[in-house]
């Protein structure tokens, strides 16, 4: 394995379940900085679950259960006294489905930095203006900042979903098959984006399809029923795989 | 950063205080049954068993029979219930599974109408126009009788009984309907042997929930029947006037003194209506709970 | 017999059933209007009641239920609204939940009289506040408190969890998000639960009878301390214990204080259906 020494994200030995269905199995995975890792595998498998623990959003779920730890330069997440926003704050989310929150384009972008308590309109013109730069959608919507969120097309909302993240600048970015809903037009446009983010961040995405995850992917992890099956550098998983499991996967024999 | 630490400060203030009221719905119920003990219990060691169950309600001579008041308040919620139950299932069936839209949105905001009108005005129609029908066709020497009444009362449990009605034959899976038809029965059978059985334990607790609002219902029936405090035990007592456990409670309770007795014995009742309304929602409130830890019902 | 016949026999039927309830609501709203609205002028709705309530207006009568619903609002908004933010947001699935739900479900339940009998003895008698406004405002908002709660929470759960969770992957507190995102979003249907709890206290006479209501005071209250007329109790105390009292004014005032109520009630409608057109989700 060729991963640097320095991870980002150290995943060790983390179990995890719903009311005691177990969702992920002692799973340990170091990912990377600035670079794009990809979590995938058929439906089922924990990506989506793993990619919650990263930011703590499963606190918001209720009777489960999880043991292990997961590490963000070298913190543990899960401490006591970790802020749990201020963590979100440095770990942003992007979901399956495009969801602006109710409110103009403007106020979705500024959702957070507002929560964070960032009130000048000087500095608040330059984060909505960078962030939606960063998830090239400025152009499209620069004349529309003040129009509700949901009047942009479906893949428009789902880059707007990315600026609101990181609008925030946050250190890692997670996104759950954050194309599934779109066109190709559209995810190729966010496809692009992720390639320019990932000098500033570290992204994990969960793919919505394997041809996906082969375009983006620097590193991949394939999972199958809560367990890690493998995890290797993009460009070997998807031509030599190792295991059997693996390769049937993404040559398509299931899935 | 001290911005930030206040408003941590101030969030967890209001926390604190949803969470302080969240909880005082218990304390509400537990001070209006303190209150009602308080004021009430010491009747029941002033007044000896035998008076508190004769049959005679007259205050002024120590009379504290509560019978003819349990008896009469028994009488007009059945009576009522009988006619409301039939009618409101059959529109809740009506509205629900048989109406055309149209007859949908003009139903459906009258009966909001019917129960957003206050009971003393639906005390004061049936007093005026209701009371003196039942009076000419019944050949009766007053209009102000139970049956009255349970008529006026029937229809104050109407939007009650229809909509959890309603509610419960919504739940009642589609699949059910189509496996209905799918055997060739008629919409009118499978309605009745698929449908209607279905939901029935969502019709009881309508009837359920109907029953505890007939009962402690009180201006219209204090308007409407009369109140005379005798035995409804004769079979025309129907139509005779009869008095309430409710109607008794307000219409007295402004005439009594303080801490006497009388004062005491209006408290009592209170004490008892409490405890039927409480054991009535209580069962009616363990079919729905039941229903949702099933899944049934949403 | 065909039982198809039989099928359109039984539809008549519950159509007939439908029509029979539906036809006194219409005859007792009409009763009402057509035969109050003779009594309706300038003078009834601004005046004081004068010899004996037979004759003049019913000013104190109106301006009571007007304060009295007010002072309710004032009590059980904060509290109802509270309430079912807790259980909507914040309360997990207990044995305490459960007890609360339990609780409201028989407040609800509980007979408007026994509220009376509750106000008396806490508010007038424990507390002292005599028979007052304030004593008679607690005691309807305490009645009030379980329609507004239910409608209330039924509102804020309708609001899409995903807003939260996103408001949370956003760095928002559990409170910034319901502050920001949830109440928002739900108070057109928290307005609808509100304005439908106060109408049933604007209507109600039992719980006013012994906690505020004054049969005759032809003034207006100068304090949350004075006793007022409302105009429920006005419609009770004129059909029944004023002989010799116009038919007219009962049911001029009867007509007020349904048109009060109904108002009340399509204003409530009239938000509910706008704004479930108008919302995004």
């Amino acid at each position: 394995m060729s991963l640097p020494e320095e991870p980002k994200i150290r995943i060790q030995n983390v179990s995890y379940s719903y009311g005691g269905q177990p969702a992920l199995s002692s799973v340990t995975l170091d990912v990377p900085a600035n670079a794009i890792s990809v979590f995938f595998g058929p439906a089922g498998g924990g990506k989506t679950t793993l990619l919650r623990l990263i930011n703590r959003l499963n606190d918001l779920v209720e009777g489960t259960q999880m043991a292990g730890s997961i590490l963000l330069d070298g913190q543990d997440l899960y401490a006591p006294e970790v802020n749990v926003t201020e963590l979100r704050r440095r770990v942003g989310m992007v979901f399956a489905l495009p969801l602006p929150l109710p409110g103009t384009v403007r106020e979705n972008v500024l959702y957070g930095p507002q929560l964070a308590g960032v009130g000048d309109r000087t500095i608040q013109d330059e984060i909505l203006m960078r962030s939606l730069t960063q998830a090239a959608l400025w152009d499209e919507v620069k004349d529309r900042l003040d129009d509700p969120a949901v009047a942009l097309s479906g893949g428009q909302q789902q880059r707007l979903c990315i600026a609101r993240s990181l609008a925030l600048e946050p250190q890692v970015l997670l996104l759950d098959e954050p194309t599934s809903g779109l066109d190709p037009i559209s995810t190729a446009k966010v496809e692009n984006s992720l390639f320019q983010l990932k000098e500033n961040y570290t992204i994990i995405i969960v793919p919505h399809s394997v041809q996906q995850a082969a375009r983006v992917a620097d590193y991949a992890a394939f999972f199958l029923m809560g367990e890690l099956i493998e995890h290797r550098p993009g460009n070997e998983i998807f031509v030599t795989p190792h295991h059997q499991r693996t390769e049937d996967y993404v040559t398509g024999r299931f899935g | 950063m001290d911005e930030t630490r206040q408003t941590r400060g101030g969030e967890f203030l209001i926390e604190s205080f949803i969470r302080v009221i969240g909880v005082s719905s218990i304390g509400f119920v537990g001070l209006i049954f303190l209150f009602l003990l308080r004021e009430g219990i010491p009747f029941f060691f002033e007044v000896e068993p035998g008076n508190l169950l004769g049959t005679r309600w007259y205050p002024t001579f120590d009379l504290f029979g509560m019978l003819p008041l349990l008896l009469g308040s028994v009488l007009v919620t059945v009576i009522a219930m009988g006619i409301a139950l039939p009618l409101g299932v059959a529109t809740a069936i009506f509205v629900r599974e048989v109406a055309p839209n149209w007859a949908r949105e003009i139903l459906k905001p009258l009966i909001e109408v019917l129960a957003g009108i206050p009971s003393v005005v639906l005390g004061f129609f049936g007093m005026t126009l209701i009371a003196p029908l039942v009076r000419e066709t019944l050949g009766v020497p007053t209009g102000l009788t139970a049956f009255t009444g349970a008529l006026i009362l029937a229809y104050m449990a109407l939007p009650t009984i229809i909509s959890v009605a309603e509610d419960a034959l919504d739940a009642v899976p589609k699949s059910y309907r189509d496996a209905g038809l799918a055997m060739g029965a008629t919409q009118w059978q499978t309605i009745w042997r698929v449908v209607v059985p279905a939901a029935r334990s969502g019709i009881v607790t309508a009837m359920m929930l109907g029953m505890g609002r007939a009962i402690g219902e009180t201006m219209a029936v204090m308007m409407v029947t009369g109140n005379a405090a005798r035995m409804p035990l004769a079979l025309d007592s129907l139509f005779q006037p009869v008095r309430t456990m409710t109607a008794t409670v307000a219409a007295e309770m402004g005439e009594v003194a303080q801490g006497s007795t009388h004062y005491r014995a209006l408290f009592a009742i209170g004490i008892i209506l409490f405890l039927l309304t409480f054991v009535i929602n209580l069962a009616a409130a363990s079919t729905i709970f039941k229903k949702r830890r099933r899944g049934g019902l949403r | 017999m065909d039982r198809h016949l039989v099928q359109r026999l039984g539809f008549a039927l519950l159509s007939l059933v439908a029509l029979v309830v539906v036809a006194p609501i219409l005859l007792v709203v009409g009763a009402v209007v057509v035969r109050g609205s003779g009594a309706i002028n300038w003078e009834f709705l601004t005046a004081m009641p004068r010899d004996g309530m037979k004759a003049g207006g019913i000013l104190p009568a109106l301006v009571g239920t007007v304060i009295l619903t007010l002072g309710t609002a004032l009590a059980a908004i904060p509290v109802g609204v509270g309430g079912a933010i807790y259980l909507s947001e914040y309360a997990r699935d207990t044995w305490l939940t459960r007890a609360i739900r339990l609780a409201i479900i028989n407040l609800a339940g509980i007979p408007s009289v026994v509220y009376g009998l509750f106000g008396l003895g806490l508010f007038v008698l424990f507390l002292q506040f005599g028979t007052s406004i304030l004593a008679g405002s607690l005691t309807l908002a305490i009645m009030t408190l379980p329609v507004i709660i239910s409608a209330s929470e039924e509102a804020l759960r309708a609001v899409p969890t995903e807003f939260r969770t996103v408001s949370a992957s956003l760095g928002g507190t559990r409170w910034q998000g319901i502050r920001h995102i949830v109440l928002p979003q739900a108070l057109p249907g928290i307005i609808t639960g509100v304005i439908l709890g106060l109408l049933r206290a604007a209507g109600e006479t039992a719980p006013i009878l012994f906690t505020v209501a004054a049969f005759y005071l032809p003034r207006l209250p100068r304090s949350p301390f004075d006793q007022t007329m409302a105009l429920p109790y006005h419609l009770y105390v004129t059909s029944t214990q004023v002989p010799g009292m116009p038919m007219k004014i009962q049911y001029g005032t009867a007509l007020v204080l349904l048109a009060l109520v109904l108002s009340m009630n399509v204003v409530a409608t009239i938000i509910r259906s706008y704004y479930r057109k108008r919302r995004q989700w």
